[in-house]
């Protein structure tokens, strides 16, 4: 077996230190060594994004980048949104519009769309569109993920939103 | 699936890096982005025992004009140039592909040169650098090289540089005053390789005559290939439609495809043309100041 490596990692403000193999792919580390299993495994190719974090502020595939190589960056994952028990913006579009039915792709859409945010607050439609095109999604057909974008970014600007769902969501 | 075990360093200088290389020899491999290379580890299409991570290296990544010349430093991510403003006013053509690589999350990692050295006949930027004729620095055992882009790619996942070898940058012409360029990518949908896809870059003199032409193709062959006499069907004349025909139809049989799930010999072959005809047009349009 090859010789471990020691990695420190600040997850969702949050020190970790572990000691693995450096095959061991980030995603195994966040399920496995922290017992965070927000980071979804959808596929083996690198296509689905559902493994999706935060490294340094910037979306990158999990499962395609290895634990050590976190080592000293600043992840986010879905377990670090919301505060105050309370849920951040784009959680809250996703509640509000039906921006989720099975919800294994979910984790991955919130955080592309927190970084999309980050940087410009005011998308339009095909910027959200594109933003999330590396994450795939089986059940929604997408419709509502970007009413969900489009209701977080609303909510960060202006302080409040509406739903654009009938009947409201309960 | 899991990669096989391996060794891992993360060398801060290139001279570190490159005496890792060679201490460890067919054994060792590279580490850049990770969006080709940790794929094929976890089929275990890869099993390198020891691997060298550059990122941890200042200095290798950014796009800058310096010295009459396009500087694109190795580890510079896909989004990186997708984002430059250098990049979308001067370089079209660079701009436009960078935008189709992959999908927006691989594009934070993967890197130019990464792309370049996998070689893989699919990938977007060989076929632009060979329209840009562009020089690889090569960094080996016996010091500094420039690598012609004509000369780096063998076949299908394999190019002329050695296993001691990294890549340090990437050398491109300035564009000049008159130059513009385009990327057709016909992809069945985002984040897929390309079914086909052109490069195309003009430089026009001051008449308006095509002083110089690069094209360069994705997908259609055991390497990118580029179209040379497509591109003398180019020089020496003003890039209307007629030229244009020509040209394409060149790119076309240049081509030699094969046929799979994305497309019959036919079908890709006539693709090379279209897309060849419509990223010339753009290209003209662009380099001649209405772009
Ligand atoms: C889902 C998906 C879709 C993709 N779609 C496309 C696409 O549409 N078009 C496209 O062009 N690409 C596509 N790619 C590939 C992507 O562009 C990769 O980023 C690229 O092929 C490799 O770059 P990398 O930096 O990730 O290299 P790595 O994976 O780190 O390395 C690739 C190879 O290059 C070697 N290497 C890397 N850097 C150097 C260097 N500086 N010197 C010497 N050797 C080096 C490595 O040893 C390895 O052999 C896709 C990838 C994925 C996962
Ligand atoms: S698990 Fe599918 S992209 Fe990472
Ligand atoms: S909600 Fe099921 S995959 Fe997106």
């Amino acid at each position: 077996m090859a010789e471990t490596v020691t990695v420190k990692v600040t997850v969702n403000g949050v020190e970790h230190e572990a000691r693995v193999e450096p095959r061991m792919l980030l995603v195994h580390f966040l399920r496995d060594e922290l017992d965070m299993t927000g980071t979804h495994i959808g596929c083996d190719t690198t296509n689905c994004g559902a493994c999706t974090v935060l490294v340094d502020g910037v979306p990158m595939k999990s499962c395609t980048m290895f634990a050590v190589q976190a080592d000293g960056h600043d992840l986010t994952t879905v377990e670090g949104l919301g505060d105050n028990g309370g849920l951040e913006p784009i959680q809250e579009g996703f509640h509000q519009e039906h921006g989720l039915q099975c919800g294994f792709c979910t984790p991955g859409m919130m955080l592309v769309s927190k970084a999309l945010l980050a940087e410009n607050p005011d998308p339009s439609e095909a910027e959200i569109r594109r933003a999330i095109s590396g994450n795939l999604c089986r059940c929604t057909g997408y419709q509502n993920i970007v009413k969900s974008v489009q209701y977080a970014a609303k909510k960060i600007r202006t302080g409040s939103a509406e739903s654009t769902v009938g009947g409201g969501a309960s | 699936m899991i990669p096989a075990a391996f060794d891992y360093h993360a060398p801060t200088s290139l001279d570190e890096a490159l005496s890792l290389l060679a201490a460890h020899g067919d054994e060792a491999k590279v580490l850049a982005g990770g969006q080709s290379l940790i794929p094929m580890m976890r089929f275990r299409l890869a099993e390198p025992g020891v691997l060298v991570d550059l990122n941890h290296i200042e200095g290798m990544a950014g796009v800058t004009e310096e010295d009459g010349h396009l500087w694109i430093g190795a580890l510079t991510r896909h989004a990186e140039v997708e984002r430059s403003d250098l990049v979308r006013k001067r370089y079209p053509l660079l701009h436009e592909a960078a935008s189709v690589i992959a999908d927006p999350i691989v594009r934070n990692r993967g890197t130019v040169a990464g792309s370049l050295v996998h070689a893989d006949p699919a990938g977007d930027w060989g076929a632009v650098m060979l329209a840009c004729g562009a020089e690889l620095e090569v960094h080996g055992p016996d010091g500094q090289r420039m690598v012609p882009i004509d000369e780096l790619f063998v076949t299908t996942f394999m190019t002329s540089l050695s296993p001691g070898d990294i890549v340090t940058g990437i050398k491109l012409p300035i564009a000049g005053k008159r130059s513009g360029g385009a990327y057709e990518k016909l992809e069945r949908k985002v984040g897929d390789f390309a079914t086909v896809a052109v490069a195309a870059r003009l430089e026009l003199d001051d008449d308006g005559v095509c002083s110089a032409a690069g094209i360069g193709l994705t997908a259609v062959g055991a390497t990118n290939l580029r179209a040379q006499d497509a591109e003398k069907a180019l020089i020496g004349k003003k890039p209307d439609e007629a030229a244009i025909d020509a040209a394409s139809r060149a790119a076309a049989e240049a081509a030699s495809p094969t046929a799979d799930n994305r497309g019959s010999v036919e079908y890709k072959r006539d693709m090379v043309r279209v897309l060849s005809a419509r990223a010339l047009r753009r290209a003209a349009a662009h380099a001649g100041g209405e772009g």
